[in-house]
């Protein structure tokens, strides 16, 4: 990778706020933003709070400090989040962090929530509304509360994930509540939509844009606020991230080099895939680049190499050490994820490892991944053995939640040629009026991860 | 799917079918609209042939096409065509019975459709909906530069077309390079299969030709005189006809009136309009050929039921012209916006839901995306479900070359003959066959390589024993699916005047400046460059 493939007239992030990391302390950093927004929240006299969250910055610790606090303070609250599955984790942790605190679970008929909820006797789970509403705290997915009619609006809501929901989708619940804080995650995933939605572009209630965008454009003075500090990443993988997907909102890692370690019981071979775990080991961050060649989508040879990669990670008998955690754990497989970009590469994934033997290791989409956290990621590039980049392929929060899901380590499978391919295909989407440009674009953000991953770059032959 | 079938189009040098049935309702009597544009001036229209009969098209041409007046009769024009024909279906309607949320309503027997050659007339059918419904008539003793009478509501008519365009499954307005490449795979790229005469060439070559020649000959082929042999289907025309031709007509037309010489005038006019109608009639006739192409095809099971919401969306603007309601907005507010997405949303998983069940081929797609699975069914065990009434609840087990992509438990729904409604089933187990069972299919493609088991949920009556025929004996060949068949539309939403605060409260509630796109541009330095 040389200089000269990044664009000419990059603008420069402003290097104001950035943490110092000499002397910088995250905690206390941390603590200071959570007070802010907790004071503004309860205190504060505009109806949103926004909170822009980069990954593993402690989202879901800080909803749930907020939901007892706000319940504290006998305000009944409405938690909206988007999936079953972010809500019944948020419901575990909510439960888990005070078993006294009554929590009303509110789910559809079609979606029963997690049994594992039921060992919590403070959660209440219910189909319908009023049973819960003497709860202080009600909780259920954005899908969910759309159908929830003709109640007294509740005095203040959370809503989690908000730049993974769409604008139409908070139009449906603004109605219930009268305040909101507002938490998410700029840099992953945008919303999108199956039918094209470009006449209402610009406009700015455009329906398929996310509910922060449409907030704030309706809603400028509204009080924002940003946690600083990644407690997932580790110190070699933040200033990465950070950089690529984050550029006017940095933010550090909440532990220091060498605090993360990961080492292996069994010594590599000097093939290419112990070298380039013992890479990933050392650096946080590892690349095993196959030979030059345009492959359908399920790559076989890329499946295959993937597979090898994970199971090769398994037999090594990994030993991971998590400051500020206790002592050293072993790397399972529960805490190995395997990510892509499509769903039959995943589907072929889960097939080749199946065929190896390896069992429990997750392996989804971009978009299913979102919001998890493991120990060690295995990536299958997007771009990789691709004839074109599509807007698809570039978006920048596809990669950035690919590369931002690792306490670790991150392994990336790809063929060689992907930053050839994308000095080709510069990004060409149509500039529409009234629309704020979303920096970085996924070619500059892909090109600074590339450029990054080549310095730890293995050559492999399968 | 596609590519593979670009290929075999590629190799067979003609256009591969990609539909075994007609996805597309057409009318006995649809509505064929060819517009053409000046070019160099957004949306100045110069002529257009449209019509009913394919044998006796109305020419409309406009042979100063920068003339604001001589617009306005095009228009006007082309409103005189159109509206009788929309007022003719307005007036026959029958009574659709009440239902459980509806009373007995008024519905339209049925409605005019619209048809235009590519997608690129169909966005010039919006833009002169825009541009004309909210334009002034003579009636208005104020307005600046009058229009007559129709105009106004033939753009408030092609607003509600073009609007309803975008609802995917609907064919109130089509554009017919759209519906063809849904039936036929070409060799040549998306792009190139927006031209239309390149797309009949693959599809239904010329004598003598193949589909890549017959379609480079569409495409640039040109007679001795240099003009296209085969003119674009527009609304933009061949630049060559419009500096050699076109040009030097328009030029002496204005000479003449210019010398207010009557005759001369005429003469001129007439020889603009036999240019004009010499590049329009070719795509007219073809866009007659390419509907003769769709309609050797047989009509898709669930073509009438979207047709039958095409009429409602006509009625209801019906209703809303007789109303005596203003013109569309210019922009959608936050609720209208949200709902139409919803909708169109809706429609799509019900289009993509219907094309499958209505044709095999449509379905393999979904098949080979691990979404559905056929095969025949190798074994039947009755269950029945825990508690005070059991219900049956069999386990189905069938040998299928598909493999599903998803986890136990999610649901499956099949088709059954004479049922309202699709039966429910849940996934139980996929487990690959062992080699012996694949042999049976050796040799004629590659036979079932997955055992799935499904245990059905519904769909087989209340009693103890399930209804006849409801559970698939062993041997019968059974499809599943992993997506609902009849998807519904979420929750509605809050009305507009409840539009909350986040969304910028209800509209027109001032609650400030207008919002910069209300406000005209400021005037710059630059205004009077």
């Amino acid at each position: 990778m040389t200089q000269s493939a990044q664009p000419a007239a990059r603008p420069e992030p402003p290097s104001a706020g950035l943490p110092d990391p000499g002397g910088f302390d995250p905690a206390a950093a941390a603590a200071r933003a959570t007070e802010a927004i907790l004071a503004d929240t309860l205190r504060g006299t505009a109806r949103g709070v926004v909170v822009d969250s980069p990954p593993g910055a402690g989202k879901s610790t800080l909803v749930v400090r907020a939901a007892r606090e706000l319940a504290a303070a006998g305000e009944p609250l409405m938690i909206v989040a988007q999936t079953n599955a972010q809500v019944d984790d948020l419901a575990d942790r909510l439960a888990t962090a005070d078993p006294e605190l009554p929590v009303g679970r509110l789910h559809g008929s079609d979606s029963p929530p997690d049994p594992a909820l039921r060992r919590h006797p403070s959660i209440a789970a219910s189909t319908s509304v009023a049973e819960l509403r003497d709860r202080p705290v009600v909780i259920a997915t954005a899908a969910k509360w759309a159908y929830v009619r003709d109640t007294e609006p509740w005095r203040h809501a959370i809503v989690d994930e908000a730049y993974q929901m769409r604008s139409d989708a908070l139009l449906q619940v603004a109605g219930l509540f009268e305040r909101a804080l507002f938490v998410g995650d700029p840099g992953q995933l945008d919303p999108f939509s199956v039918v094209g939605a470009e006449q209402w572009a610009g406009l700015s209630w455009d329906p398929s844009a996310s509910a922060v965008v449409t907030l704030l454009a309706h809603n400028p003075d509204l009080p924002q606020h940003r946690l600083p500090v990644s407690w997932r990443l580790p110190a070699t993988a933040a200033p990465l991230v950070s950089r690529a997907f984050y550029p006017y909102t940095p933010f550090c890692s909440g532990t220091g080099p060498g605090e993360r370690r990961l080492a292996f019981g069994v010594k590599g071979d000097g093939g290419g895939l112990d070298r380039v775990l013992d890479e990933a080991a050392e650096s946080g961050w590892g690349l095993l680049e196959l030979p030059p060649r345009h492959t359908p989508r399920t790559d076989p040879e890329a499946v295959r190499a993937v597979a090898r990669l994970v199971r090769r990670l398994l037999e090594r008998g990994g030993t991971t050490w998590s400051a500020p955690g206790p002592g050293p754990a072993p790397l399972t497989a529960s805490r190995i994820a395997v990510g892509t970009a499509h769903r039959d590469q995943a589907a072929a994934v889960r097939a080749a490892l199946a065929e190896a033997g390896v069992d429990g290791v997750a392996v989804d989409t971009a978009n299913r991944l979102q919001g998890r956290e493991f120990d060690v990621t295995v990536v299958l590039h997007p771009l990789s053995g691709r004839p074109d980049a599509t807007a698809f392929h570039l978006e920048t929060g596809r990669l950035c939640v690919l590369a931002s899901r690792h306490r670790h380590a991150c392994l990336v499978v790809c063929r060689a040629g992907v930053p050839e391919l994308l000095d080709e295909h510069p990004s060409s989407e149509p500039v529409r009026l009234g629309v704020t440009v979303k920096f970085p674009d996924g070619w500059e953000a892909n090109h600074a991860v590339l450029a990054h991953l080549a310095e730890h770059r293995i050559r492999w032959t399968l | 799917m596609q590519t593979l079938a670009r290929a075999e189009a590629v190799a067979a040098g003609r256009a591969v079918p990609a539909a075994t049935v007609r996805h597309t309702h057409l009318g006995e009597r649809p509505v064929v609209l060819v517009p053409l544009t000046t070019a160099g001036e957004a949306g100045a229209p110069l002529g257009a042939m449209v019509g009913t009969d394919r044998d006796e098209p109305t020419l409309l041409v406009v042979p100063q096409p920068l003339d604001r007046e001589l617009r306005f009769g095009f228009f006007a024009g082309l409103a005189s065509v159109l509206l009788p024909v929309l007022a003719e279906y307005a007036d026959d309607t029958e009574v659709e019975p009440a239902t459980r949320n509806r009373e007995e309503t008024e519905l339209c027997a049925d409605a005019p459709q619209i048809v235009v050659p590519n997608t690129a007339a169909l966005e010039y059918v919006r833009l002169v909906g825009r541009s004309t419904r909210f334009l002034r008539t003579v009636e208005d003793p104020d307005a600046p530069h009058p229009v007559p009478v129709p105009v106004p509501l033939l753009g408030r008519w092609l607003t509600h077309y073009a609007e309803r365009a975008r609802t995917p499954g609907s064919a109130l307005l089509l554009a017919l390079t759209s519906v063809l490449t849904r039936h036929w795979t070409t060799g040549q790229s998306a792009m190139e299969d927006q031209h239309l005469g390149a797309l009949l060439a693959w599809i239904d070559p010329p004598a003598g030709l193949d589909g890549p020649a017959g379609a480079a000959r569409a495409q640039t082929g040109r007679g001795p005189d240099g003009l296209l042999l085969s003119p674009p289907a527009g609304p933009a025309t061949d630049p060559v006809f419009d500096n050699r031709v076109l040009a030097p007509a328009l030029t002496r037309y204005d000479r003449a009136r210019a010398a207010g010489d009557g005759p001369a005038t005429a003469g001129a006019e007439a020889e603009v309009r036999r240019l004009v109608a010499s590049q329009l009639r070719p795509t007219w006739d073809d866009v007659w050929r390419g509907l003769d192409l769709l309609r050797a095809l047989p009509e898709g099971g669930h073509v009438a039921e979207r047709w039958k919401r095409d009429r409602w969306s006509f009625t209801g603007h019906r209703d809303r012209v007789r109303a005596g309601e203003p013109p569309q907005p210019k922009r959608d507010d936050a609720v209208t916006a949200a709902q139409k997405l919803a909708g169109r949303e809706t429609a799509q998983a019900r289009l993509m839901a219907q094309e499958a069940l209505d044709d095999p081929l449509a379905m393999a797609a979904r098949r080979l995306g691990g979404e559905a699975f056929a095969g025949t069914v190798t074994g039947v065990e009755m269950a029945y479900s825990e508690g005070r009434r059991p219900m049956p609840r069999p386990l189905v087990t069938l040998a299928t070359p598909d493999l599903p992509q998803a986890e136990p438990g999610a649901k499956a729904y099949r088709a059954v003959p004479g049922a309202r409604s699709a039966q429910t089933a849940a996934l139980v187990s996929v487990l690959p066959l062992d080699a012996g069972g694949a042999e049976d299919g050796a040799g004629e493609g590659p036979g079932p390589a997955w055992s799935v088991t499904v245990r059905l949920t519904g769909g087989m009556g209340s009693g103890r024993t399930p209804k006849e025929g409801s559970v698939p004996e062993p041997g019968a060949a059974v499809a599943f699916t992993l997506f609902e068949h009849d998807p519904r539309g979420g929750p509605a939403l809050p009305e507009a005047e409840l539009t909350p605060w986040t969304h910028g409260g209800p509209p027109g509630a001032a609650t400030g400046a207008p919002g910069p796109a209300d406000s005209p541009d400021p005037v710059t330095p630059e205004d009077y460059l």
